[in-house]
């Protein structure tokens, strides 16, 4: 059973690097992606296309998003019953006090910034692994509906 | 604003955890991050009293996190949780759990109740470091907390 991830980002660039990242520090993810906010509650949602959608073990989710921003799109998941188990991390070019703390009133389950270098980049992507995907005790996953 | 509060770069943990060996254990694993000054309640009431500032915690530090075992004596870590988190300026400080309990039932209470993660404590002494240095690490390093603030 793979481990899947929902990566809800903009840049095709971070994607990708995202993408590399997890692959090198942990085969066994699958790395889900909604470009934007309406997509990410499609897919949470499994609606449209997304019916057959995975529920995600875990959320990246990058907080300046077109369509529907990533602040809003935390609010929807804190606020589902079904859906505020699912820790979701935030990750994001802001460090802006507003925005974390912010995140954090909207229980966000931590706040990342995302480094602009690569190899720092890489790291942290490998750090979310090893503590989410390795350390932590996940949720238990509900039954499919 | 009181003294602790001006001190911008110290990182304040409250660690809520009755048994002296963990507490001991945890203490000498962030000593050595100059910036982390870690703050000890042995029970939930002490826990709550400590983040209401009341009694001998009139002066407080804000938590900028919080260590939450859930088998506490007095009142229970899940209700520590609870009340926490139902409490409009306590609710953005993260809440680690780090507890003895694997039962399904409590890691799943704790996430309903907005635990920010769930980590189970190891038995042996070696694990143990390993994973609050992996707590420290991560969270203490990577993850950006958000600051002391309101009193």
């Amino acid at each position: 059973m793979p481990i899947e991830v929902l990566l809800v980002e903009d840049s095709p660039g971070d994607v990708r690097l995202t993408r590399e990242a997890f692959r090198e520090a942990n085969g066994a993810i699958h790395l889900n992606v909604a470009y934007d906010g309406v997509e990410a509650m499609a897919f949470l949602r499994k609606t449209g296309k997304h019916v057959n959608a995975p529920r995600p073990d875990l959320i990246l989710l990058d907080l300046n998003l077109p369509k529907m921003d990533g602040r809003e799109v935390l609010a929807h998941i804190k606020d589902d019953e079904s859906l505020r188990l699912i820790p979701t991390v935030i990750l994001t070019t802001s460090d802006a006090e507003a925005d974390i703390a912010k995140s954090y009133q909207l229980q966000a389950n931590c706040y990342l910034s995302k480094p602009v270098q690569l190899d720092a980049f890489e790291s942290l992507v490998k750090s979310i692994n090893d503590f989410w995907l390795v350390k932590v005790k996940l949720p238990p996953q509900q039954a499919k509906s | 604003m009181n003294a602790y509060e001006e001190e911008a770069n110290v990182m304040e943990v409250l660690l809520v955890e009755d048994s002296p060996g963990d507490v001991r254990l945890m203490q000498e694993a962030f000593r050595i991050n100059q910036s982390i000054h870690l703050n000890v309640a042995t029970d939930g009431v002490e826990a709550m009293a400590f983040l209401r500032r009341e009694r001998l915690h009139a002066r407080a530090p804000r938590p900028n996190i919080i260590l939450l075992d859930l088998n506490l004596p007095k009142m229970d870590g899940r209700e520590v949780l609870a009340r926490i988190k139902a409490d409009d300026r306590l609710r953005m400080i993260p809440i680690v759990i780090l507890t003895t309990s694997e039962e399904e039932s409590d890691v799943m209470r704790s996430y309903q109740l907005h635990a920010n993660c769930y980590l189970t404590k190891p038995v042996q002494l070696d694990s143990f470091e390993t994973c609050v240095r992996g707590i420290s690490d991560f969270w203490l390093t990577k993850v950006k907390l958000p600051q002391q603030g309101q009193s």
